[in-house]
This record gives structure tokens, C-alpha cells and sequence, in this order.
């Protein structure tokens, strides 16, 4: 059986954390101040289809070796997560492509 | 956490940072978009390679099919929608990724046993069970407040719904939710308190956007996506991954904008929006009964004979009655007569940000012919024929006349001062706000009453004929 350590989390291994955060959020207001209308649309589905980043946290979730805990339930709703966190990314991101491909086509 | 996964990642954060930038700008937009993408699509392949060989809760053929299904779902609905459709796919899909990371913190949360929490040391279970109870929070309210808002969009839920003490209740429902979520950091292990940081968060969600009426749905569909965002960042600090930290981050800041862009172009507060219900009775029919005549396409055709300039303003009715691709033949015929056609768009028409330049751009109307407001408002004084077609109070006199009404000090298209003004709509209903629109009972104004591409096709029709 493997057993898995997890590491202890440090006060400056989570400062550095929120550190990073902070600076994401500002970095965020600052990229985006400026935005015609015409692309509010395709920019909020595609900061959404980036929210799907959450896939990475399911596929994590749904490979972490259990000692103990509620397994299956844990391994099903991991599975969900998954799933809806894929639909988020791959549907988000082609139908604001799809949006794009409208604008550009008519701009010639 | 292996190097080339952290270096991965890095690669990733920088992609998305990049992509959200040139999708501000529409030369860069295409690229900015595929560069999300491929960001993406490196953070899932590192993930899977460096966590290649354990084999965890779920085994990798129930992560193949996961993955597999959520693409395969994600491809045929992104393939499928129309574009009038697409205010609720945008609400939906927001959910979904509220729903993944509130998802993800419960199975952390259920996998989770007092060996493991003390493993992760003290400080180590506190940020988890405490990121746990924020993605939980955040998440489901993500989920709920979307699917209530994309039922709205599509008419299965009208109007709105609201009762006495309505922001106490939740009020209320926030607190229960802090609560679970601050007794789960001692017992984390209490199914009791996880069903009632569950159950409070969704129905905060549920109870957040039923109030909400139609017109405010361009400040709700974006702070939607701002929290599905922050969901995703307060479930980095669940995995313990600055990936998600960066990018949650960002979708979180870019949703705060577009929300406040949306709140400053109809002149209301963000909390007003979310706490005060407009009563729709309240200002509905007070004072006198004024009537209007309706005019026939016939009669408004005769108008665009000999004119110079148009003004074209598309509102919600537009994208009601898909009548896009009809105003665009109009917009042509008319500039095949010599004169000079312009579209001007209010921001907050529609029910999405942008929604009118998504419909209008799907019915091949050239990008430089859209206005936005402050570029297109000095015109209208020497524009001969301004046509409105379903929009209501983005026209409303009133936002300038009555600055205490509802409508007060809102920005507004200044339709009224075009010589003659034509406004396609199904009734003389009050817009949104509930505020009787002057405009409809002037001298200068003609209603052509009905289905909006029905009268535009019958306007194009006599228009070819003069």
C-alpha cells in the first residue's frame, strides 16, 4: 500500500499563496479596463471557458489515493466535477471562436 | 509537485494572461482566444502526466470517460447554439464551472480523515477546510444562480418572483452558510453540516437571481461569471495549485469589470440591482390614458423617400423576434438608396453584455457601422429617420425628465431628437423599469405595431417598391 505524505502546508508557502492572488486579481482589472462592446460578449465566455481551469483541480481530486473517507462517493462526485468542468472548457472556448470567426468575417 | 508540472502551469498562467488581453482587442481577439485554449489544454495534459501511474479513487478509465463525455457534451452544445441563444449558454456554462470546483470541494472534503487532515498540519487543514467551505459557497451559488438566470433567458421562468423580506431570508442564507462552512474547520467530518453548507448555498443562489428582473440581466450573467472565477480560485487554494489561484483570479477581476461597466450604463448601483426588486405595478399606469395611433409599414416607408441619414436602434425585442438578419436587408436596401445607415448600440440592451453586436455581427452587419453611445448621441439631431426596433428604455425620455423616476440619470440613445422617429414593437407595454415611454406619443414618432422581423419585412417590402 502506498502512503502518501502530504507536505505541511508553511505560513509562507500560503503568504506566498495569497501574494499570488492579490496580484492575479489586479493583474485581471488592469488587462481588461479597456474593452470595446462588440467584444463583451466573446470576452466573458472566454474568461469563462478559463474558469475551467477547476479541471485540473477535479483530475487531481479524482487521483488522490484514499486511506479511508467516503470513497465512492468522493471518487463519483470527482467524476461530475470532471465532466462539467471539461463541458465548461471545450464548449466555452469554441463557441466564443465561433463568435470571433462572425466578427472577423465581415471586418474584409 | 513535479518540475516540468510547475513549469506547466507557469506556461499556462502566462497563455491565459495573454489571451485575456488580446480578447480586449478585436484585431488580437481570434489569437487571444485560441491562446486560452492551448493554455488549457497544457495545464490537463501535465496534470495527467504527472499524476500518471497512481491509481486513485476513480482509475482512469472513469477519468477517461469523464474528460471524454465533458468534451464530446461541451463540442456538440458550443456546435449547436444559436446565437440567439447565447446568453443562456454563457449562464449555463458559468454554472457548470461553478458546480466542477463547488464539486471538487466536496470530494476533497468526503475523502478527507482525520489522519490525512493531520498530516496536512494545522495551519495546512485550516486553509483546506476553510477553502472547502469558500468554493462550496461560491460554487453552488454559481449553480443555482445560473440555471435561475438561464430559465429566465429563455422564458420557462417570467417574470419576477419576490416576497416580503426577501434579502433578510437571504441574508440569512449566507449566514447558515458561514456558519457550516466555520464549524466544518472543527468537525469536518459532519455530513450534517456539509448538507446544510450545501443546501443554504443553493437555495442563496436560487433566491439571488429570482428577484432579478429581464433588464438587469447583463449585471447578473457577468457577476455570475466573475464568481465562477472565484469558485475556481478558492479551489486552488483547496489542491493547493497557483494555477487555479491565477486564473480564477482573473476570470474573477474580469467578471468585477464587465459587472461594473454594465451597472454605470444604466446609471444603478450594483447593490441596487442585487437587493431592490423594481416594483413593476409601482409605476406601471398612473396618471392619464393617452392613446397612440398605429401607423402601417405602408405609411413609414414613405418616409425613408429622399432622406440622407438613418439611425438604426436595436433593443431585446430584436433578438426576441430574431429579426437581425431582416434590419440588416433593411440597413442595405437603404444604403443602396444612397443613404447613409448607422446602428447605434445602447450597452445594456439585450440581456447579456455585447448582445446586440453578437446578433448583429451573425447577420453580417459591417463592425464599422455600429455606434456606441457616446460616439453616436450628437448625431441624432441631424438624423433624418431614426428606426427603433424593440428597445424601450434605452430610448426613455424620461431618464433625462423625470431624474427621480426610476430611469433617472441613466445614459440614454437620444432617439427623441431625430427628425422622425419609427419604433417597431409588439405594445405600448412599459419597458422594464415600469415607466410609461413619452417618445411613443409624439408628434415625430409613428409605432408600427407587431412582431418585430414580421413589420420589418413588410417595411422592406413597401421600401423596395418606392
Amino acid at each position: 500500500m502506498i502512503v502518501i505524505c502530504l507536505t505541511q502546508l508553511t505560513t509562507s508557502a500560503l503568504v506566498a499563496s495569497i501574494t499570488v492572488l492579490v496580484l492575479a486579481i489586479f493583474l485581471g482589472f488592469e488587462l481588461i479596463s479597456k474593452v470595446p462592446p462588440t467584444l463583451h460578449t466573446p470576452l466573458m465566455s472566454g474568461a469563462n471557458a478559463i474558469s475551467g481551469i477547476t479541471i485540473v483541480a477535479a483530475l487531481m481530486a479524482s487521483n488522490t489515493q484514499l486511506s479511508g473517507g467516503n470513497k465512492t462517493l468522493a471518487g463519483i462526485l470527482a467524476c461530475v466535477a470532471l465532466a462539467l468542468a471539461t463541458i465548461n472548457c471545450v464548449g466555452g472556448f469554441m463557441v466564443t471562436g465561433r463568435m470571433l470567426e462572425m466578427f472577423k468575417r465581415k471586418e474584409g | 509537485m513535479e518540475w516540468f508540472q510547475a513549469l506547466g502551469y507557469l506556461l499556462s498562467a502566462v497563455l491565459f494572461i495573454v489571451g485575456l488581453k488580446y480578447l480586449g482587442s478585436p484585431r488580437t481577439a481570434v489569437r487571444g482566444n485560441q491562446l486560452g485554449a492551448l493554455g488549457m489544454l497544457i495545464a490537463v495534459v501535465v496534470t495527467v502526466a504527472a499524476e500518471w501511474g497512481g491509481e486513485g479513487i476513480i482509475g482512469w478509465s472513469l477519468i477517461g470517460i469523464g474528460l471524454g463525455s465533458g468534451a464530446l457534451i461541451g463540442f456538440v452544445m458550443a456546435k449547436k447554439v444559436e446565437m440567439t441563444g447565447m446568453p443562456e449558454m454563457v449562464a449555463l456554462f458559468n454554472g457548470f464551472g461553478g458546480a466542477a470546483s463547488a464539486l471538487v470541494a466536496l470530494s476533497e472534503l468526503l475523502g478527507s480523515t482525520p489522519d490525512s487532515l493531520g498530516d496536512r498540519g494545522a495551519l495546512g487543514a485550516t486553509v483546506f477546510l476553510g477553502a472547502i467551505g469558500a468554493s462550496s459557497l461560491i460554487g453552488w451559488v454559481t449553480l443555482t444562480g445560473s440555471v435561475g438566470a438561464m430559465l429566465k433567458l429563455n422564458g420557462t421562468l417570467r417574470g419576477t418572483f419576490s416576497f416580503p423580506g426577501v434579502n433578510l431570508v437571504k441574508m440569512g442564507l449566507l449566514a447558515v452558510s458561514l456558519y457550516c462552512s466555520y464549524q466544518l474547520l472543527c468537525a469536518p467530518d459532519s455530513m450534517a453540516l456539509t448538507y446544510g453548507l450545501v443546501g443554504a448555498s443553493c437555495l442563496l443562489g436560487v433566491l439571488f437571481v429570482l428577484p432579478i428582473g429581464g433588464a438587469d440581466m447583463p449585471v447578473v450573467i457577468s457577476f455570475l461569471n466573475s464568481l465562477s472565477g472565484l469558485a475556481a480560485a478558492a479551489a486552488g487554494f483547496v489542491v493547493d495549485n497557483n494555477v487555479l489561484i491565477i486564473s480564477g483570479a482573473l476570470v474573477g477581476a474580469a467578471g468585477l469589470i464587465l459587472t461594473s461597466i454594465m451597472c454605470k450604463a444604466m446609471n444603478r448601483p450594483f447593490v441596487d440591482v442585487m437587493f431592490k426588486t423594481y416594483g413593476v405595478s409601482a409605476a406601471g399606469d398612473t396618471g392619464e390614458k393617452r392613446t397612440v395611433r398605429g401607423y402601417e409599414a405602408e405609411e413609414a416607408a414613405l418616409t425613408f423617400d429622399g432622406i440622407r441619414s438613418v439611425i438604426v436602434i436595436p433593443g431585446y425585442g430584436m433578438a426576441v423576434s430574431q429579426a437581425q438578419h431582416v434590419v440588416r436587408e433593411l440597413g442595405e436596401e437603404l444604403e443602396r438608396r444612397g443613404i447613409d445607415v448607422k446602428y447605434a448600440i445602447h450597452p445594456v440592451a439585450g440581456r447579456m453584455p455585447g448582445h446586440m453586436n453578437v446578433l448583429l455581427a451573425e447577420a453580417n452587419v459591417p463592425y464599422d457601422q455600429l455606434y456606441e453611445l457616446d460616439a453616436i448621441n450628437s448625431q441624432f439631431s441631424d438624423c433624418d429617420v431614426c428606426l427603433v426596433v424593440g428597445a424601450n428604455d434605452t430610448v426613455n425620455p424620461a431618464a433625462h425628465t423625470d431624474p427621480t423616476g426610476p430611469l433617472g440619470g441613466m445614459p440614454i440613445l437620444d432617439a427623441e431628437k431625430a427628425r422622425t422617429v419609427i419604433i417597431v414593437k409588439r405594445s405600448l407595454s412599459p419597458g422594464y423599469a415600469g415607466v410609461d415611454n413619452d417618445l411613443f406619443y409624439r408628434q415625430s414618432t409613428m409605432m408600427l405595431f407587431g412582431d418585430g422581423k414580421a413589420k420589418l419585412a413588410e417595411l422592406l417590402a413597401e421600401v423596395k417598391a418606392l
